[in-house]
């Protein structure tokens, strides 16, 4: 029987970690994600899970602590938020280049400046390049299924890559809705032990991080890159794992009555359940409209997605952070790229919205629903790079 | 969908209005209800305004915006009435809940006109009898809007509250009576 709950996104990632029990967690608390560390820190000085906290000095030390512990056989965890992920840069390379599998919770925040601590998809899509596995959470219930589901993901043999679970900060980080947790039995049962092949202090002596030469350098870039190619069969058992456990069934996206959507709007993270809802009312006026929810964002499932929008004649990707290409943002560019090789491609347009904690409201996706309709008129897609509740355009 | 009560709060920092949404939601959950309970961020500082929100329903709510037209509004602070506009949205059909010593006929023309139902309660006095801190009012306010909106059965609510109040303060035990009081008189002395 699961346990019925209700917690914030926070929390459940705290809880998640508590069932866990990690050999080492490193953190350092930013806003909006400082709860999470505060949660955590409590259940240690309590003896509730028997973790080696490290309070380190920086976002820096703590993926560095945790590359450190992985690398020496120890499962470790962080969480972190905005500019702490953009301290963390250079050590997200290092993981994943020497296929480290740590997990981290990003609780989404716009990156400064000028500082902001309301939420964006900044910090995580700027990492979008970086080796990691990134999953995307709708609500408090995903983040805690996926952050479950990315330790499994990440630590499998056939990955062995770092895996980012990435929620709204605030909107859903700090939001009170019902959720089912997995017993901490259950949970213990569906991570397993980590027992990695091989690590610093296994007896065996072997180096990690040394020079990386011409020779071989090249070599290890491709092995990373194949892992990731990889991965795409490991998320969906995995998935398939955890959704007989939990009846939570879970795919790589999730297509919110797209089977005969003319009209779609892909989208990630918190603002996907407003357009669902906003897709619902027009539904209910027998409009064909759909949603195309992102939940893994690397590996791009760049085939799938082709797939499920060949039919649709008109798409709108909405983008929660810019990349400032002066051609759209991060989403769009993939999702676009993903359906050139289409007989035939739906017309496309790219929306940024909800920058630095801007409220998306349902009107927002109403517009967005709306300007579908104008292109599928037209037959044109006419301007890409759009914008939708901002002031002055 | 009809069957969702949208409730928004208006107070100002360190006034434990998003402290009163959180135990809604908490209240509502026990009942069997799908809740969310958020306060909207910004940079906020003791005194400033500040808006926290609930979202009651029967299924589950995909939602994730701010309430925009709320069936009911609760203002903490009486004197945000000059500050913000807190009857914007309210449906007509709905009510707000002001913390004032005036009567809801006195305090009806601050309130831009609003067409609906206005009840006012005195939660500060309440909450400097009870807890002997008039900022503190925010429970009494909690027990008024559970009285006017009946989202929740009351004496269910009591007892949800009760147990929520038994957790945060298994530290402070005297706490839990002073509140659970205040609670009450919120229920009864809400006047419309």
């Amino acid at each position: 029987m699961a346990i019925r709950e209700r917690l914030s996104g926070n929390e459940a990632i705290a809880t998640a970690l508590k069932q866990v029990n990690p050999d080492v967690v490193a953190a350092y608390p930013i806003t909006p994600s400082t709860e999470v560390v505060h949660y955590f820190s409590q259940y240690v000085a309590d003896g509730q899970v028997n973790t080696e906290f490290v309070a380190v000095e920086s976002e820096h030390s703590a993926m560095s602590a945790c590359i450190g512990a992985q690398a020496a056989g120890a499962r470790s965890a962080t969480i972190t938020s905005a500019c702490g992920l953009a301290l963390m840069w250079e050590l997200l390379y290092v993981a994943s280049g020497h296929r480290l599998p740590v997990t981290l919770a990003v609780i989404n925040r716009a990156l400064s400046g000028p500082i902001n601590i309301n939420n964006d998809h900044s910090d995580s899509m700027g990492a979008r390049d970086s080796g990691w596995i990134q999953l995307y959470s709708e609500n408090n219930q995903e983040a805690y299924d996926n952050y479950l589901m990315s330790l499994r993901i990440a630590e499998h043999p056939d990955v062995l890559l770092p895996a980012m679970t990435c929620q709204d900060g605030f909107i859903t980080s700090h939001a009170i809705e019902n959720i089912e947790l997995l017993e901490t039995d259950k949970v213990q049962k569906f991570v397993g032990g980590y027992k990695p092949e091989r690590h610093l202090i296994d007896g065996k002596p072997m180096s990690v991080g040394p020079y990386d030469t011409v020779q071989f350098y090249f070599e290890h870039q491709y092995q990373r890159a194949q892992a990731m190619i990889g991965a795409k069969k490991v998320i969906l058992d995995v998935f398939k794992e955890f959704g007989d456990l939990t009846g939570r069934k879970y795919g790589l996206f999730e297509e919110y009555k797209m089977e005969d959507a003319e009209r779609a709007i892909v989208v990630l993270n918190s603002s996907a359940g407003t357009a669902k809802y906003v897709c619902d009312k027009l539904r209910a006026n027998g409009e064909k409209v759909g949603v195309l929810k992102l939940r893994v964002f690397r590996p791009f499932p760049a085939e799938e997605i082709a797939k499920a929008l060949s039919h649709v004649k008109a798409v709108a990707v909405m983008d929660k952070a810019d990349s400032f290409s002066a051609f759209g943002g991060p989403v769009f560019a993939d999702i676009r790229n993903a359906c050139y090789d289409l007989e035939k491609r739906p017309l496309m347009i790219n929306y940024i919205y909800g920058l630095g904690g801007r409220d998306v409201p349902v009107e927002n996706f109403e517009t967005v629903y709306a300007a579908l309709s104008e292109v599928i008129k037209t037959g044109k897609a006419g301007n890409l790079y759009r914008h939708v509740g901002v002031r002055g355009v | 969908m009809s069957s969702m009560v949208e409730i928004r709060w208006h107070g100002r920092g360190g006034q434990g209005a998003k402290t009163a949404s959180l135990l809604l939601a908490d209240a509502a959950f026990d009942s069997g209800k799908y809740v969310q309970g958020f306060p909207e961020y910004g940079p906020e500082r003791m005194g400033a305004p500040i808006t926290a929100y609930n979202r009651i329903s029967d299924e589950r709510s995909s939602l994730h915006s701010n309430i925009y037209e709320p069936d009911y509004v609760v203002v903490v602070d009486v004197t945000l009435l000059d500050a913000v506009s807190v009857t914007s949205g309210l449906k007509k059909e709905g009510a707000i809940i002001v913390n004032t010593k005036k009567s809801p006929e006195e305090i009806k023309p601050q309130l831009e006109g609003y067409e609906g139902k206005v009840y006012t309660i005195d939660a500060s006095s309440i909450a400097e009898a009870e807890l002997g801190n008039r900022s503190l009012s925010n429970t009494s306010m909690l027990g008024a809007i559970v009285k006017v909106s009946g989202v929740l059965p009351e004496a269910k609510f009591m007892e949800d509250v009760l147990s929520s109040l038994k957790q945060k303060f298994a530290s402070k035990p005297h706490v839990i009576e002073k509140n659970m009081k205040a609670l009450e008189r919120g229920m009864k002395e809400v006047k419309v």
